[in-house]
């Protein structure tokens, strides 16, 4: 075998395996995908298929049973703020501000290169790129779901991750929240270039934001199915898109791989 | 229906206007009396009709001429001075009873706040692991029914010295319910936290300040509470080794020399003070953990 050129984020050959007492459950079997730089690539599958896992594994939040994970190079064995994830619940910590949320990765990730003036600034900017600089000083049960929501997106952008991870940042959010968040999203994405990966289970949201879609089969021992290149151009406009034919068949696609091939079966052994 | 309602209709026209009538009136003119008033009525005169009505029974029970207990006339009667004036200072072993239970509130700081602290460092390593926790929980569960007073003997010949021995009665009395909080308060973490904290590389010295101490500060504080009240239970049995100035040996003291109406002023002071401890540590507790509860 001869070396492959350097690869961003790539994922070789993983199974990963829950073990409890003796019983061994394989979650995902044989995955394989190469992320580029400055990719934005959407996950999408049904309900326990394993997308969490896939997504926890390369936050480092779990460990490959086996196969590797690597990026730029560099094995992925522990979580860190250069792969920063946006969780499914926003996760901000109930007892600290908007603003203290926030600090508290800043300080972390740049006590030694910014001074502390900087990195108010740092913390403002991002939460001003999230529009949420009005509510700083709220604690976050003070805020809405969509607010906290964009927090949390703005506490994972603060870390200057190298790849940022959100699994169903938006599944929780009534669908006009949802869109502005989407709209956000992808706002940030063009102004950053940063590496995103997004779990959804919304067609539409990944038609939307992703240059690729990665489609996973069920579970157990769930795999990626299928992946499309979506290849819309961007600025992408949600209105404009509905009647775009790349978008209709690019929908179909997914949709057909869901509900027509793996079609979502209940309480899979 | 109809019927019904026409019945019962009248009783309240009738009430009305006796009743509304005044309400704005005094609205205006004394809404804060009001409240107040309305207060006292609801929080305060509850407890003392039950304490007044506590304090006849004991009167008329121990009346008799052969009656063990002194009356609340009685104690009134001999000990009086005690509760009029806690500050009292007429010789070195001869002070009022809140100069004691100041002395003894001191030797409380030292056992409880040595408690807090090793209990919390050591419910918080506790809690971190499964494993641990299921080797030593029962092992608490078992340690923290032992009463303070059987711990005097075991602490003397640890310390060969009363003072510390003392302290640590108190201090091992208190500790158990603090570790025993703290390391279930730590198991409740939510998983959500911990991959926050894992994410940013958060130390264990951070992950402790940060997250551990702030998720689990109410079970923290109710560890501490219980223990406040049970720190404050141990000081009778360590004065009984320090002896001196204290309101538990005051105690032991006046039981010596048959001082029964002492005694029975002495145990409302320890009440008493042993109620605000539990409520400071509540209140303290309450405005700490205030933004956990979400
Ligand atoms: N820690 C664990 N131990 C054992 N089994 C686990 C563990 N975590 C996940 N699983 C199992 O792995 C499977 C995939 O879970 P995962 O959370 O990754 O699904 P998902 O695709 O994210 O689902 P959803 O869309 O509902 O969030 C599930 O069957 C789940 O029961
Ligand atoms: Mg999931």
């Amino acid at each position: 075998m001869t070396m492959a050129p350097a690869k961003y984020l790539h994922i070789d050959r993983v199974c990963k395996s829950f073990t409890n007492g003796s019983k061994v459950t394989e979650v995902l079997s044989d995955i394989r995908l190469t992320i580029d730089k400055g990719e934005f690539v959407s996950i999408i599958g049904h309900s326990g298929c394993g997308k969490s896992t896939l997504l926890n594994l390369i936050a480092g939040l779990t460990d490959v049973t086996t196969g590797a994970l690597k990026l730029e190079g560099r094995e992925v064995n522990a979580p860190g703020p250069e792969r920063a994830v946006v969780f499914q619940n926003h996760s901000l910590l109930p007892w600290l501000s908007v603003y203290d949320n926030v600090k508290l990765a800043v300080n972390k990730v740049f006590s030694g290169t910014k001074s502390r003036a900087q990195r108010h600034d740092w913390i403002m900017q991002n939460l001003d790129l999230v529009q949420m600089t009005h509510a700083a000083d709220k604690r976050p049960g003070e805020i809405s779901g969509g607010m906290r929501q964009r927090v949390g997106i703005a506490r994972a952008l603060s870390m200057e991750p190298k790849v940022l991870l959100l699994d169903e940042p938006f599944g929780a959010l009534d669908a006009l929240t949802r869109a502005h968040l989407q709209d956000a999203v992808m706002d940030i994405h063009a102004r950053l270039g940063n590496t995103m990966i997004m779990i959804t289970h919304d067609v539409d949201e990944a038609v939307l934001l992703a240059d690729r879609i990665v489609m996973m089969t069920n579970g157990p021992a769930a795999t990626i199915g299928e992946v499309l290149e979506v290849g819309i151009p961007r600025p992408r406009d949600r209105i404009a898109l509905a009647s775009q034919p790349d978008y209709v068949r690019a929908r179909e696609a997914v949709l057909r791989f869901l509900y027509e091939r793996h079609r979502f079966v209940e309480a899979a052994e | 229906m109809s019927v019904v309602a026409l019945k019962k209709a009248p009783p309240p026209v009738k009430q009305a206007p006796a009743q509304v009538v005044p309400l704005p009136v005094a609205a205006r003119s004394g809404q804060w009396l009001q409240k107040s008033v309305a207060w006292v009525v609801s929080s305060v005169l509850p407890p003392l009709v039950v304490l007044l009505v506590l304090l006849a029974i004991w009167q008329i029970a121990f009346s008799g001429p052969t009656a063990g207990l002194p009356t609340p006339t009685k104690v009134w009667a001999e000990s009086s001075e005690l509760i009029l004036d806690p500050f009292f200072v007429y010789g070195s072993q001869d002070i009022g009873l809140g100069w004691r239970v100041l002395t003894s509130l001191e030797r409380v700081a030292y056992g409880f706040g040595l408690a807090a602290i090793a209990g919390v460092l050591m419910g918080a390593v506790i809690g971190q692991s499964a494993l641990m926790m299921r080797g030593f929980d029962p092992i608490f569960q078992v340690l923290r029914t032992v009463p303070p007073l059987a711990w005097l003997p075991i602490s003397l010949a640890a310390f060969m010295d009363s003072r510390p021995s003392a302290i640590f009665v108190i201090f091992i009395t208190a500790i158990w319910p603090i570790i025993i909080n703290t390391a279930a308060g730590v198991r409740a973490i939510p998983q959500d936290y911990r991959n926050v904290a894992a994410v940013l590389r958060l130390n264990q010295v951070e992950f402790f300040w940060k997250i551990m101490v702030p998720s689990a500060a109410p079970y923290i504080f109710s560890g501490l509470r219980i223990g406040v009240g049970l720190s404050w239970l141990a000081i009778v049995a360590a004065e009984m080794l320090t002896g001196g100035v204290g309101i538990g040996f005051f105690i032991w003291d006046a039981w010596n020399s048959s001082r029964l109406t002492d005694i029975i002023v002495a145990l409302i002071y320890i009440g008493v003070t042993g109620f605000v401890l539990d409520r400071m540590v509540g209140w303290l507790g309450a405005v700490i953990s205030r933004g956990t509860a979400t």
